[in-house]
Order: structure tokens, then C-alpha cells, then sequence
């Protein structure tokens, strides 16, 4: 079975799990970030209870973290240049914030005639192909093998290019802190963009994420990404219920499993700046990665019509053509 | 005795030299658009220029000029080979030339892998990577500029004794 408890993975006992392939070997070796797979993360929306053990428990996990401002901030140039300061707010959980890297989003859903209240842990999808880390000019976003999508604080100028480029727009910047304040702080950049790093410090350590490890409910599994899709589906089966997040974006390393189908789910959900959607979305990287591949023909075209000129059509210099440059 | 040149068989032609200059354009434009400073410096808000401040399409621009210019750097490689190499050869600001988008073009080709589904280099490399593209961009352009003002040409003359 594809799925991977919280308590056994603390125990490190593969067979305790009650896994065949899923825990074999390979998920120790991969939260490491020395097996060749990536690590995804399946999230049973119907399990959720809503009690905020996760938000609290990342929340305490990586405040080492979070930003510490120099204040006042230097004066932005030019003036439409926004500051975006969540210091003074850091017990906001009710939205992602530099500060608070999942939150409980609610939804307020009919189910077998009954209404009731779903609650969505939300943070980083961690994508397949990540925009965000593939369109990040200077490397500070970036996807390690792992399958973890980690914004480096020591390198991000806070340009926010990630969150414009992301389809759910995680990302949220943190005004006053970072290299920017080194370079030009009146010019360029403008703080660092901070999100869920799915702990990637404790997976290192071969420990769970805090949000995995505090969830009293065994809400999240944790394990390869092929693993997790399967058992996504498999539970998707057993509760007559969706997926999403396998294909989104090309595919991500968060998958939902829901008890109600995500239109119906997204249509009721809170969004808002901070509050991500749960809509479909198209592979953002497809035009670039369709370019790319058509690139390979270019210097083909190029070697093939300079042959033809210069052996077909070409004629001898005329001396008399000669310019000085 | 050698002579810089303009025009031959195995030089560019007027058209592939515009055809070239467009694309470096297009290409550093669309290069520096990937840094968010395009919004910033309300040059998406001049009339006709908003799409510059879309990431995506300043990315499918550049990866399209990338083409270009590797049809261009094919094309004028075999043509040197085939009919110019006995006859001209490069300059030394025509070396310059060379290796600058040589480096531009080795570093361009890994941050587009980087970009493929299934392709993780290491993160320092990334960065080593995302810096060295924009370094050879910045040496390129200026030495272009440089270039431009000493009038000084890609090819040479050989004079055979």
C-alpha cells in the first residue's frame, strides 16, 4: 500500500507499515535526498478535522526561519514600489503569510444531502516542473531532488517573480530583510519571498515534516511520488471521491484527495490574496518545454542551408565587393 | 597587410547582419525582462509593451530568438567552414565575439534543460548557471557596444604570399 504513516516513518520500520513497495527501502533513502525518486505528499481532505495542529506545529518548526526586518525599510524607488510588511502581524494563520506556511482553508459542502464543513490544509503544491524555481533569474528558487520546491532566503531579492509566475500564487514577500539590502536597496529587489520548504531540513534528517508529524489524524502521508499517486487514486476509489494536484500544473507533489469534486470544493472555498484557489490548471512550463524541443531543429536548419549556400549556391568573393568595415 | 570585411561569399550578408542585430535585440530585451524590473520601471505601462511584463511571454520570446540565432551561429559556422576560412579570418574583437556567445549560448542551453520536466541540476549549479548567463550577456553587450563604436569588424582579410 502506497502510503506511508506517521508513525512509521518516525520508527523507521518499513515493514511495521504495513507496505510492500511504498515503504521498501527506497522512502529513507529519498527523504534523504540520495534516492533517485521524488517524495510526494497525499493530503485526505476527509480525515481533516481542522484542528490546526499542523499550522501551529509548522508554524513552531521553522520559526528559526522566519524574517527578522530591519526597520525602518529603506525608501523604495520608484514610489508604486510597495512594501509588504507582515512583522507586526505574524499570528495571522488564516492566510499564508511570510510567517504562517499553511493554513486551514474552509469550504462549506453538501455531502450525501448533508452540509458540512470541509477544512483544507493548504501551503505549497511543491511542483513537478516548478515555474516558480524555473523562472527564477538568480537560482534562489529551487527544486531539489527530492521533489521540495525551497525559496533560499540568503539569495532571493524578493522581486516576487515567483509568486507571479506561480499558478496558486504561494509565495509572500517580507519587506526589510535579505541580500537586496546589500546591493540597492532604493532600486532593486525588495525582501525575500517565503513559503512551505516542506521542511526540507527535517527530511534531510530522514525525520517527517512537522505538519505530517503533528497531525492527529493522519491526515498527510508521505512517500515516492508514484507511490502516493496510486494510493491517492486507491483511496479516491474507497470513498467515491477525486483527485487533484497529479496533474495539475503537469503534475505536483501534493495530492488532494476529496470526498467532493474539486469545482464543487473550489466554488465554496475562501480565496483571496493569501488563500489559494483549487481550480484546474494547465501545465504553466508546456509552451517552454514544446520551444525547447523545437530548438534542437534550429542549428540543424541553419548546418543544412549554410551547406546548401556555400557548396550549391555559393559563389567565389568578388574582390570588387570588399569593404573596409 | 589585412582588412577588415564587410561582405564576401563567406561573410554575412546585409540581410543576415540585420537579421542578426534583431535577434541580439530581441534576446537581451526579452532577457532583461526576466528580471521583474520591467513593471517596476513602468516600461510594460508604455502603449504596445504591456505583454513585456508577462513572464511567460517574454520566456517563450527569448527561448524563439534562441532559435534564431542558433539557425545563425549553424549557418555563418558552416559557411566559414566551407568558403571563408582560407580567405578570412577572425578578429581579435572577433574572438571576443565568439567566446562571449559561445558562453552565452553553453549556459543558455543548461538553464533551458534546467527548465525541462525530469531535469534537476543541484542548486549551486543552477545558480552558477543563472549567474554566468547574465555575466556573459553583460560582457557581450558592452563589448558589442565597444565594438560598435570602434567600428571594428568580426573578419579579416588573409593576404597569401
Amino acid at each position: 500500500m502506497g502510503k506511508i504513516s506517521r508513525r512509521s516513518f518516525i520508527k523507521g520500520s518499513l515493514a511495521a507499515a504495513g507496505a510492500l513497495s511504498v515503504s521498501a527501502a527506497p522512502l529513507p533513502a529519498s527523504a534523504k535526498g540520495i534516492g533517485p525518486g521524488e517524495l510526494a505528499t497525499m493530503l485526505d481532505i476527509g480525515k481533516c478535522i481542522g484542528c490546526g495542529a499542523c499550522v501551529e506545529a509548522c508554524r513552531d518548526s521553522n520559526e528559526h526561519k522566519f524574517p527578522e526586518p530591519d526597520k525602518p525599510f529603506p525608501k523604495m524607488y520608484p514610489p508604486r514600489v510597495k512594501t509588504a510588511d507582515w512583522s507586526e502581524q505574524r499570528d495571522v494563520d488564516d492566510r499564508l503569510t511570510p510567517y504562517n506556511w499553511l493554513f486551514i482553508q474552509y469550504a462549506d459542502v453538501e455531502i450525501d444531502g448533508e452540509q458540512t464543513t470541509l477544512t483544507v490544509p493548504r501551503r505549497c503544491m511543491h511542483c513537478t516542473n516548478p515555474p516558480c524555481a524555473d523562472l527564477c533569474p538568480f537560482g534562489a528558487a529551487r527544486k531539489l531532488k527530492n521533489g521540495i520546491t525551497r525559496i533560499h532566503p540568503d539569495i532571493c531579492l524578493g522581486g516576487a517573480k515567483c509568486k507571479m509566475v506561480c499558478p496558486w500564487d504561494i509565495p509572500e514577500r517580507q519587506t526589510g530583510v535579505g541580500p537586496y539590502l546589500q546591493v540597492l536597496p532604493n532600486f532593486a529587489g525588495n525582501g525575500v519571498m517565503f513559503k512551505c520548504d516542506r521542511c526540507y531540513d527535517l527530511i534531510e534528517q530522514g525525520n517527517l515534516p512537522a505538519c505530517i508529524e503533528a497531525c492527529p489524524e493522519d491526515v498527510q502521508t508521505i512517500g515516492p511520488r508514484d507511490e502516493i499517486i496510486a494510493a491517492a487514486y486507491a483511496r479516491a476509489k474507497e470513498i467515491n471521491g477525486y483527485v487533484y494536484g497529479d496533474k495539475e500544473n503537469g503534475g505536483t507533489n501534493t495530492i488532494y484527495v476529496s470526498p467532493v469534486p474539486f469545482d464543487v470544493l473550489n466554488e465554496a472555498l475562501d480565496k483571496g490574496p493569501g488563500m489559494p484557489h483549487m481550480a484546474p490548471v494547465p501545465d504553466s512550463m508546456a509552451n517552454a518545454d514544446t520551444l525547447a524541443k523545437a530548438m534542437i531543429l534550429a542549428p540543424i536548419a541553419g548546418l543544412a542551408a549554410g551547406f546548401i549556400k556555400f557548396t550549391g549556391g555559393g559563389k567565389p568573393s568578388n574582390p570588387s565587393n570588399k569593404k573596409e568595415s | 597587410m589585412e582588412k577588415t570585411v564587410a561582405r564576401s561569399s563567406a561573410a554575412p550578408s546585409k540581410a543576415m547582419v540585420r537579421l542578426y542585430i534583431a535577434v541580439t535585440a530581441v534576446l537581451a530585451f526579452t532577457g532583461f525582462g526576466q528580471m521583474p524590473i520591467f513593471k517596476r520601471y513602468y516600461l510594460a505601462d508604455i502603449p504596445g509593451l504591456g505583454w513585456s511584463a508577462n513572464f511567460y511571454a517574454t520566456h517563450a520570446i527569448h527561448y524563439l530568438g534562441a532559435s534564431l540565432l542558433f539557425f545563425l551561429m549553424a549557418y555563418h559556422i558552416t559557411g566559414y567552414f566551407l568558403a571563408g576560412r582560407h580567405s578570412y579570418s577572425l578578429t581579435k574583437s572577433g574572438w571576443a565575439r565568439v567566446i562571449f556567445l559561445a558562453g552565452l549560448t553553453v549556459t543558455g542551453i543548461f538553464r533551458v534543460l534546467k527548465n525541462m520536466p525530469d531535469i534537476v541540476f543541484s542548486p549551486n549549479f543552477t545558480m552558477f548557471i543563472d549567474f554566468a548567463h547574465l555575466g556573459f550577456a553583460m560582457l557581450f553587450l558592452f563589448s558589442c557596444l565597444g565594438f560598435l563604436i570602434f567600428r571594428t569588424g568580426w573578419l579579416k582579410e588573409v593576404t597569401h604570399n
